[in-house]
């Protein structure tokens, strides 16, 4: 009676071709999932797909729209990943990111006469500091009293959120701007400077040398090392000598930083000034993109572009009468899968044998 | 002959990667004590959560008076009268002894509170197993809630009673008692079963001993076949020295000296009391005592990892006191904790990561910013070989590694280092006979290259194997402290339970038993 029966059985070791396989089988799970809701409403799931992927990576308008999602994506699930690798969960990416836009606008609109020289490399250590010190913010009470770096970090991007909004609405309201609340247009000195003729900026150069970066800091590095010891066991790094405490504000305030700097160049490289909603929740969209590359810096950079892709191409089913949500549902589903798939990785199924239970 | 309460019958068990059990037999005979003997990973655990309900065998049979039955659960175990005492006992702290005796049981709340008393007072009078059923079980000594676990299973009309290592915790008098109680419960007709691997003990008291290798019956001895060497001998299927050579220290100047050290415990309460000590190099100092007894914060407090309130800690002539732990580390002192994996070893880093834990820092294997990969993993190739660390792969995360191989990996490491002075606490506690040999045999050859050891530990037979001085700690305090020679178990034993200081005992710390 229980010849039908299936066991799961503990790996031994976490198997390599798994976490390799799980990714990839999980995307096409979401996407199945995704063919049936869009099937059940009356549409045809392969040409939604079709035009969804073939616009935001077959046409080059659409893939530089998708790389351009992508930058603001790669730096802040960068940023996140460096603290994840401690086990400090800064969920605090999108408040770090407006603080950095903040901090960098204020140069062009108090100096509008700095020369590029000056005014982006300016730009971008206000946008840094601005984004450290927001994480700092949450890492002392964490590295002093224990605090909770997930409610803090959270808490902090409503904030921060508000604090754009205070000063895109009052102080810093472009007056030639018809009452639309964002800031002056950036003197020319102010914006990134693109690549070729679209709107992909140098950022991207930015994000994808900070992603190998990391990739050997936290590989072969004494930094990383340390990184690697605390977040596996904070009672053996202390025996071993490390300082924790000094860690803890040194990390958030470097993934604080980075996201800050993702900050900048949306608003330097983008948009050309702050607005309100200056970022559609890409502090969050990153922790998932952190998290599905195993907190793998090059795999971020993949991972960032398939989710910029996902929007540009929410974007383009419209067209065809499918709401943009489509591309926020298919995300949803990769993580769920993902997640569930990482029992595949720990476990192997095996047929139960006769008699056995 | 008379027919066994239990008998097991082929007994197989498979683990991933393991064949824990092997075709075992076993019988239990009412009125014996039988010892269940092997080393860890033997499959004497497994074999008894067979028997407990908390396993259900793959193959094999469980007869219990003649009639094969299945065990669902350890409530089925319960029901057909086997009671199991764990080593980690599974009480409730704050209710008291009478409240942890039903507990668990359906219906206990209809049972009177006078009937449930005289019941166990019943069961005390008949097995010597005298206890204060309102008494709740913080106030108890672990004597004591062993006691508790079991009249609870007596209680519950357990005919076979298995003791998991039940004199790990005890100290001397406590396990003497243990033992008479157990007899008691033979001669009632009861069948104990003794897992242990202290073949001291297995002499001492049991009838009959299965010695269990690899998941098979290496063996089973009867009463008068008992001996060390014919144990040791199926045990590990090699013969073992049971008593080491012992060269005589050349004890030199001190090393470590400490002075009226106070510290407090996690909880803030003093746990070292003006603790003094002198360890001095070439020469291993053996410190006994029942753990709890400020071991841990002494050691913390040797290596940096625990503030002191009051007195002086010094290395060389040194004062230490107040460094951090890195610079002790840099100092050349070297800490084996009694939490091998979560302080000692980092369960989720690879053999390579683990060994260079402490000395990363250093030159040898980083420069400024980037580690030497190459020279960490020919470092960890090297020390893997000379300590003979069992492991598959370098790359593979030490969590999966055995007890053994995770101390010898720890002791590589923290001897590899060639440190001044050694703290190791616990050094073989869960480690079986071949591993604790070979764990034995570093510290005497660390030794032998005028290191400074610190030996902490409740197991005398190893602190008479090891040490040169053996001192008793007590309450945070050294009580006594004598030479090897004059060295009397008896003794160690009263003053581990703080015999010298009678008065206070009963001023802070009045028995809870009748």
């Amino acid at each position: 009676m229980n010849r039908l029966a299936f066991k799961l059985e503990k790996r031994l070791n976490p198997s390599p071709a798994m976490i390799a396989i799980v990714p990839l089988i999980s995307v096409l799970l979401a996407l199945l999932l995704g063919a049936i809701f869009l099937s059940l409403t009356g549409q045809n799931p392969l040409a939604v797909y079709a035009t969804m992927f073939g616009e935001a990576l077959g046409s080059k308008y659409g893939f530089t729209e998708t790389l351009v999602k992508a930058i603001p994506l790669m730096l802040s699930a960068l940023g996140i990943s460096i603290a994840f690798k401690m086990q400090l969960w800064n969920i605090g990416a999108e408040g770090q990111l407006y603080m950095g836009a903040l901090a960098a606008t204020w140069l062009p609109l108090t100096y509008p006469n700095l020369p590029a020289y000056l005014m982006l490399p300016g730009m971008a250590m206000l946008a840094m500091a601005a984004g450290g010190i927001w994480g700092l913010i949450a890492a002392i009470p964490k590295a002093i009293w224990k605090v909770d770096e997930i409610i803090t970090t959270l808490m902090l991007n409503y904030v921060a959120i508000l604090w754009v909004d205070y000063l895109v609405y009052g102080p810093w309201k472009d007056p030639k701007g018809f009452n639309f609340p964002f800031t002056a247009q950036f003197p020319g000195a102010a914006r990134l400077p693109g690549l070729g003729d679209s709107r992909v900026n140098a950022g991207l150069v930015l994000a994808v040398l900070l992603a190998i970066l990391l990739a050997v800091v936290f590989k072969y590095s004494r930094w990383g090392y340390e990184l690697k010891v605390i977040g596996a066991s904070e009672q053996s790094a202390r025996y071993a000598g490390m300082h924790i405490k000094k860690k803890i504000l040194v990390v958030l305030f470097l993934s604080g930083a980075i996201s800050g700097l993702a900050g900048m160049t949306e608003v330097s490289g983008i948009v050309g000034r702050l607005q309100h909603g200056i970022s559609p929740g890409y502090g969050y969209t990153a922790i998932i993109v952190a998290w599905l590359s195993k907190l793998n810096p090059l795999a971020i950079v993949l991972v960032s572009i398939l989710f910029g892709a996902l929007q540009v191409g929410g974007y383009a089913v419209q067209v065809v009468g499918v709401p943009a949500a489509v591309a926020s549902m298919l995300q949803g589903a990769i993580l769920f899968f993902v997640l569930g798939g990482e029992v595949l990785t720990n476990y192997r199924i095996r047929r139960a044998q006769r008699g056995e239970k | 002959m008379k027919e066994p309460l239990i008998s097991l019958q082929g007994i197989v068990k498979k683990f991933p990667g393991v064949l824990a059990n092997d075709h075992v037999n076993m019988e239990l005979y009412p009125g014996e004590i039988h010892a269940v003997l092997g080393e860890n990973g033997s499959g004497k655990s497994t074999l008894m959560s067979i028997l407990a309900g908390l396993y259900r065998p793959d193959l094999g049979k469980i007869m219990v008076s003649g009639v094969e039955q299945k065990f669902r659960s350890p409530r089925d175990a319960i029901f057909y009268g086997i009671g199991m005492v764990h080593q980690h006992f599974k009480l409730v702290e704050p209710f008291s002894v009478a409240e942890n005796i039903t507990l668990g049981e359906k219906d206990s709340f209809l049972l009177s509170k006078e009937k449930l008393k005289t019941k166990i007072h019943e069961l005390g009078e008949k097995y010597g197993l005298k206890i204060n059923p309102d008494a709740k079980i913080w106030q108890l000594s672990v004597g004591e809630k062993q006691r508790v676990e079991i009249v609870r299973m007596l209680y519950r009309g357990s005919k076979v009673l298995v003791l998991d290592e039940p004199t790990a915790v005890l100290t001397p008098q406590e396990a003497q008692e243990l033992f008479n109680n157990l007899r008691r419960l033979a001669s009632a007709n009861c069948a104990v079963v003794l897992i242990t691997h202290k073949l001291n003990e297995v002499q001492e008291i049991a009838d009959r001993v299965t010695v269990l290798r690899q998941g098979k019956v290496a063996g089973v001895l009867e009463k008068n076949q008992i001996t060390a060497q014919e144990m040791v001998r199926l045990m590990v299927g090699r013969e073992v020295a049971l008593n080491y050579e012992r060269k005589p220290s050349s004890a030199g100047r001190v090393v470590l000296d400490l002075e009226k050290v106070t510290a407090l415990n996690d909880l803030g309460i003093p746990s070292l009391r003006e603790c003094s000590l002198r360890v001095r190099e070439g020469e291993i100092f053996g410190l006994a005592g029942v753990s709890g007894n400020g071991q841990r914060e002494l050691a913390e407090v040797i290596a940096g990892l625990r503030r002191i309130e009051s007195g002086k800690v010094s290395l060389d002539s040194q004062e230490i006191s107040h460094r951090s732990p890195r610079e002790i580390i840099d100092l050349g002192v070297s800490y084996v904790p009694e939490d091998r994996l979560g302080m000692g070893l980092v369960p989720q880093l690879n053999t390579m990561e683990n060994l260079i834990l402490k000395n990363y820092h250093q030159p040898e294997y980083s420069g400024r910013w980037l580690l030497k990969p190459k020279v960490i993993q020919k470092h960890a190739e090297v020390l893997v070989d000379q300590y003979q660390v069992k492991l598959a792969s370098l790359h593979q995360p030490v969590k999966s590694l055995s007890g053994g191989n995770l101390q010898k990996l720890l002791l590589a490491r923290e001897i590899s280092g060639a440190p001044k002075l050694m703290v190791v606490i616990y050094p073989a506690r869960g480690l079986d006979i071949g591993a604790t040999e070979a764990v034995h045999k570093l510290l005497l050859e660390l030794k032998s290259r005028k290191t400074a050891i610190l030996l902490i530990s409740e197991d005398l037979d190893e602190i008479l194997k090891l040490a040169d001085r053996v001192g008793v700690i007590f309450n945070g305090q050294l009580n006594g402290e004598f030479p090897i020679e004059q060295t009397n178990l008896e003794e160690v034993g009263l003053l581990m339970m703080g015999s010298r200081s009678v008065e206070e005992r009963i001023d802070d710390n009045e028995p809870a038993c009748l």
